[in-house]
């Protein structure tokens, strides 16, 4: 009994790691012996002595995310340069110009309806390129190394939300990654957004970009990022029957079609309930005629005293 | 003041409460419909604001409503929301009879109204179903919207914060339908306003019902 469980343990164990190594390029091996561990080990020919060194964090990366990511049937030479392969790096290899989204994907009739060109003309006039010009890459919100397209592909809202919302804060609440692009330090996003009424569950529900972007209605996800001064902050715009949050978030012709579980399903367990958003046409009808049947009834009755009176 | 015709039916306490009660619905409903409708073509106010106010009022209601089941059972005003079971079918359709036909006919009414009894069985059961199942009812929902951590987050794959608002907006109409209702039936009288000044003076003209 015991044996088999364990047997059970170990190949559900191996079914796991399989998996997760299965999707990434056999040659990358070489790197990610390295670059997926917190320390290296390598001859130094100096002292002609084995040494343990502490990895760059910042080059160290998770092979999990990496495997979910789009670029993870990718060979790490296909963008970064083959040189890489021997050991110390050269120096100069830093300075190699990486390859942008466009580079690949433009023009790219496998993707066109990525409208990647499209993409890059709403960049160009959001507010990053306006203040960092070119130095401003696609990368900088979109880490080619672990990106999912999750505004297309999840069926869940939630998950489209928390992805998307980690992009923006991967700088705007970590100080090192803000100051790549600004002298200052990054803002005190609580404080800022102090005025928003229950403001976690917005942060939770909402995409920073709802309010920070101008809508595209042709576009999946709008890449304009506004200045702050032109940030929605008018609550009806989400808070009504015509819900900016519709042509946003909820662009559900997009998420119904890829659902299993149905459309009225669909609605009820993505949309969170949106003060003034949500209004059941049957409902309102039902209300309408019981307000209108109690009105009728007191008139009638009023009428009815005052005759008899 | 203190006529044979008048009964002192309407104590401080129950004045106050009534007062406030009634103030905070009516700026529950005023901000729940600017909420409920919101859009950028119809504004009553803004929108922040309305929420504000329908948090303060809703906690404003929710403290009278603790008050009121307390004053309720130390006095003896818990009484007269007794209700017996027993042939009340009967009683509230001589009730509505009346309210339908006798009263044009100048009949007497078939509950008239003395120290002993304060409602009429249609007033109880409408005062009884608002007050145990409706205001409760939209206190615990409201708490729930308004701590969201509370809420069970689904039920059968349904978010929990959809249903709880939804069933919190059914009962908000429900309630503004009783007052409206409630308005109206106090206008019947003697003199229409018979009824208003009695719970603002605390005396009910036994002969202006």
């Amino acid at each position: 009994m015991r044996s088999s469980f364990l047997f059970f343990l170990i190949l559900i164990l191996l079914l796991g790691f399989s998996k997760s190594s299965q999707a990434l390029a056999p040659e990358n091996e070489s790197c990610l012996k390295c670059h997926t561990h917190q320390t290296i080990t390598f001859h130094n020919t100096l002292t002609k002595r084995e040494d343990k060194r502490l990895m760059n964090p910042l080059y160290i990366l998770d092979k999990d995310h990496f495997a979910k990511g789009v670029h993870a049937k990718f060979k790490c030479i296909d963008c970064h340069s083959a040189d890489y392969s021997k050991y110390p790096h050269n120096a100069d290899l830093k300075l190699e110009p990486l390859s942008t989204c466009l580079d690949c994907h433009g023009g790219d009739a496998k993707y066109a309806s990525y409208q990647f060109e499209k993409i890059d003309t709403e960049f160009q006039k959001s507010v990053h390129f306006q203040k960092s010009g070119d130095s401003f890459t696609c990368s900088k919100c979109h880490n080619q190394h672990y990106y999912q397209a999750k505004s297309r592909n999840s069926s869940e809202v939630g998950d489209i939300v928390k992805f998307s919302n980690e992009m923006c804060m991967s700088c705007h609440s970590n100080n090192s990654k803000f100051q790549l692009i600004s002298d200052k330090l990054k803002p005190a996003l609580s404080q800022i957004h102090e005025w928003l009424p229950n403001q976690e569950l917005h942060f939770l529900n909402v995409r920073c970009i709802e309010c920070h972007t101008q809508v595209v209605d042709s576009l999946s996800v709008s890449h304009n990022i506004l200045p702050k001064e032109k940030a929605l902050k008018n609550c009806v715009e989400c808070h009504s029957k015509n819900s900016m949050l519709e042509a946003s978030l909820y662009k559900y012709k997009n998420l119904q079609s890829r659902s299993e579980i149905g459309k009225l399903n669909s609605i009820i367990k993505n949309k969170s309930y949106v003060i003034g958003a949500y209004q059941n046409i049957w409902l309102n009808y039902i209300s309408i005629l019981i307000f209108i049947l109690a009105l009728a009834g007191i008139s009638i009755h009023v009428i009815a005293r005052i005759i008899k009176k | 003041m203190n006529s044979e015709n008048k009964i002192y039916f309407y104590p401080v306490w129950l004045r106050i409460w009534h007062g406030i009660n009634g103030l905070g619905i009516l700026m529950l409903i005023f901000t729940g419909i600017n909420m409920q409708y919101a859009n950028p073509g119809f504004k009553l106010m803004n929108f922040e604001l309305a929420v504000n106010l329908h948090n303060i009022s809703g906690i404003l209601v929710s403290v009278s409503y603790i008050f009121f089941v307390v004053a309720n059972l130390r006095t003896n005003n818990h009484k007269f929301y007794r209700l017996k079971f027993k042939g009340l079918f009967k009683r509230l359709q001589l009730q509505i009879e009346y309210y339908m036909s006798g009263i044009f006919k100048n009949q007497e009414p078939p509950f008239p109204l003395s120290e002993k009894r304060k409602f009429n069985p249609m007033q109880k059961v409408s005062y009884l179903l608002i007050m145990v199942v409706f205001v409760p009812g939209l206190i615990i929902t409201g708490l729930g919207l308004l701590f969201p951590e509370l809420i069970i987050e689904n039920v059968y794959q349904v978010s929990g914060i959809f249903l709880t608002a939804v069933l919190h907006a059914c009962l908000g109409f429900l309630v503004s339908i009783f007052l409206i209702v409630h308005l109206y039936v106090a206008s019947i009288g003697k003199h229409p306003l018979n009824n208003f000044k009695s719970i603002l003076n605390g005396y009910h003209d036994i002969n202006g019902h």
